[in-house]
């Protein structure tokens, strides 16, 4: 169990001074020149060294991300922090965009020295107006203490944060499509390759981060890889935020170790299941995008990526959503599916014509209003989305359904056979 | 065009930025490089939803504010249409004084966001979603995620994020709203943010430096 000393956000619930005075007082911008004196290539192996994996959702390594940029570069290199926060169930990154607005900005500038950026980009989405307006004011406060700017903490560093608002989609949390949108276009991803960090923003080397990954970097640079990878598990170290919504008695955010078992975490900090641990239905683990996971496996799962991906689910963006027993679980899933159809960019015809196919599919099996072998129907339809567009929504559409399906098969039968029951007229009459 | 609840309005003969937006505008192209101010079409769509707000009471773009950014950023006006139609968050028509975005996602769902729902049609009197009231204060959406899912059911009223809502909550906010008061956005069970119910079990140990 995470102890309060080793705890990296602080200020998680705002009882404290968000801005400079405040985040000084907890530790934030101590001798940043001396972090930078290290130089580029110390810092990215302190990174590698701790085993970080990146908390948006993907857990791809963060130091081995930066080392992909440029060590020489003719155009200028960017940073682009995703704070695009969007997935249902998350809501991590909004806890530091308003309470600890200066982890961001400091990272920012490690993070940009680390990998030979000369400004970073922050994408915040839109309806995050009120931190926006929070994290503005700290990037105001760090330029004015001369802690970014032309001479970035005394270094000899010019550095320059922007912030960039966001206007409602949830596809412009992919990197490539947040690209799109900041370069004043519709959120529509990219093929890959060429990768953002050979051709990304504005045509130039760029690598795009999410907001807690870069949070956490001057903290872990300051007390040492050895010390983030004593926490955690083995390749799934350090301490990560957990949102935990849903059917709990006290739904909350919460940072705590990698690896923490599941039903630990909901009882010891979200104060149990709605009416107990045996009331419990169904958990999604990580955010919409993963596949739910019956009660029977929450018991015993591990929260780290690792263990969550032996499950057939994943971590995710560590987004806990609690069901208990008085869930309609189809109806819960079908939800989601509404979500990504809203949510297509319409770019690739399997998600723009799939995520409405599987909404009215799914709508109909939430009245039983279909027949049994539509279920196999729609499990093969969503093999055809998964892995047939560009970015990965179209998987993210997928694998809700199938774990519904894979989990909750019976469930959806009876829905069926008691819709024809109700439905059927009268023998002979 | 028409509102789909069946009333007509007009899109104005003409838009021009004002002193205020146009100082915003200066301030937002600097962000970007020289050559790149495309990129602010985003932000300078904001600025012209927000000065529409000012001058006619409803936060809305109408088509000459669309081709007065286009003129600005140097972008033709088809791409200034295809970004304001492609964001959820640009109006495309009037809304009411207050915009009612009510979160029907699953984590709010599953906290009773249909009692949300219902108790903002009540008070209302809005049938359908997109709808604004007869008399012109209320207008509903139906959001996808805002992102505050631990604090769920969320209604959000323009900019701001009202936070585990029910339906009596909602009722007491819509008639704030109506006479003119505008509580203080966040928890509307008094809860420390993000903290579980009770204040905050984890962070309790930890002494600062002073702040003053």
């Amino acid at each position: 169990m995470l102890q309060d000393k080793d705890r990296i956000f602080t200020n998680l619930y705002g009882q404290h001074d968000p801005f400079l005075k405040g985040a000084r007082s907890r530790g934030d911008w101590d001798n940043t020149a001396a972090i930078l004196a290290r130089g580029r290539d110390a810092i990215i192996q302190e990174m590698k060294d701790s085993g970080l994996r990146g908390r948006g959702g993907a857990g791809f390594p963060t130091g081995l991300k930066w080392s992909f940029m440029p060590k020489q570069s003719d155009r200028p290199c960017y940073l682009v922090v995703n704070a695009d926060e969007s997935e249902p169930g998350t809501c991590k990154d909004r806890d530091i965009l308003r309470h600890d607005p200066h982890k961001l900005v400091e990272g920012c500038l490690v993070a940009g020295f680390a990998m030979g950026a000369t400004a970073a980009y922050i994408y915040i989405r839109g309806e995050f107006y009120n931190e926006s307006l929070a994290l503005q004011h700290a990037i105001d406060e760090a330029y004015e203490a001369g802690l970014i700017g032309k001479n970035a903490c005394g270094s000899g560093y010019a550095y320059d944060v922007f912030l960039h608002r966001g206007a409602g989609a949830y596809i412009c949390g992919e990197e490539t499509a947040l690209i799109e949108s900041l370069e004043g276009k519709k959120g529509m991803p990219r093929m890959k390759p060429p990768f953002p960090a050979g051709v990304g923003l504005y045509g130039c080397p760029s690598t795009v981060n999410n907001v807690e990954s870069i949070a956490v970097a001057p903290t872990i640079l300051r007390r040492g890889a050895s010390w983030f990878t004593s926490l955690g598990r083995q390749n799934n170290t350090g301490q990560k935020l957990f949102c935990i919504s849903g059917h709990v008695n006290k739904p909350c955010n919460v940072e705590e170790e990698l690896g923490i078992p599941l039903k630990e975490l909901i009882e010891k900090y979200a104060g149990g299941v709605r009416g107990g641990w045996d009331n419990l239905l169904a958990i999604i683990p990580g955010g919409a995008s993963v596949p739910l996971l019956p009660k029977s496996i929450c018991d015993e799962v591990l929260m780290d990526f690792d263990s969550l991906r032996a499950v057939r689910s994943g971590l995710g963006t560590a987004a806990v959503i609690v069901m208990d027993k008085s869930t309609d679980v189809i109806k819960a899933i079908a939800r989601l599916s509404k979500f990504y159809m809203h949510e297509s960019c319409g770019q690739c015809t399997p998600c723009r014509e799939g995520t409405g196919w599987m909404w009215r599919v799914m709508t109909r099996m939430v009245e039983g209003r279909a027949t049994p072998d539509e279920i196999d129907t729609l499990e093969q339809v969503t093999r055809q989305v998964e892995g047939h567009t560009i970015c990965a929504l179209g998987d993210a559409a997928a694998w809700p359904i199938q774990g519904l399906i894979r989990h909750f098969r019976p469930v959806m039968e009876e829905r069926i056979a008691s819709y024809r029951k109700r439905s059927m007229p009268m023998a002979a009459e | 065009m028409a509102a789909s609840n069946g009333s007509a309005f007009e899109q104005p003969a003409s838009f021009a930025f004002d002193a205020e937006s146009e100082a915003e505008i200066a301030k937002i192209v600097a962000r970007y490089p020289e050559g790149r101010q495309a990129s602010a079409v985003i932000p300078a769509l904001y600025i012209a939803q927000r000065q529409m707000k000012r001058q006619t009471g409803s936060a809305w773009v109408p088509v000459k504010a669309m081709d007065a950014v286009g003129a600005r950023l140097g972008m033709a006006p088809i791409r200034v249409y295809e970004v304001c139609t492609f964001y959820f968050m640009f109006n495309t028509k009037p809304v009411g004084t207050y915009h009612l975005q009510v979160c029907t996602t699953t984590p709010c769902w599953l906290r009773g966001s249909d009692q949300v729902t219902e108790a903002c049609r009540k008070a209302t009197g809005i049938k359908g979603w997109g709808e604004t009231s007869e008399d012109g204060v209320f207008t509903m959406t139906e959001v996808e995620c805002l992102g505050a899912c631990v604090n769920a059911p969320i209604l959000q009223v323009d900019d701001d994020f009202y936070e585990d809502m029910d339906a009596e909550k909602v009722t007491a906010l819509l008639a704030a709203l109506r006479k003119g008061e505008r509580p203080t956005p966040g928890s509307m069970a008094g809860r420390q943010t993000s903290a579980p119910d009770g204040g905050p079990t984890t962070l309790t140990s930890l002494q600062f430096a002073p702040e003053a």
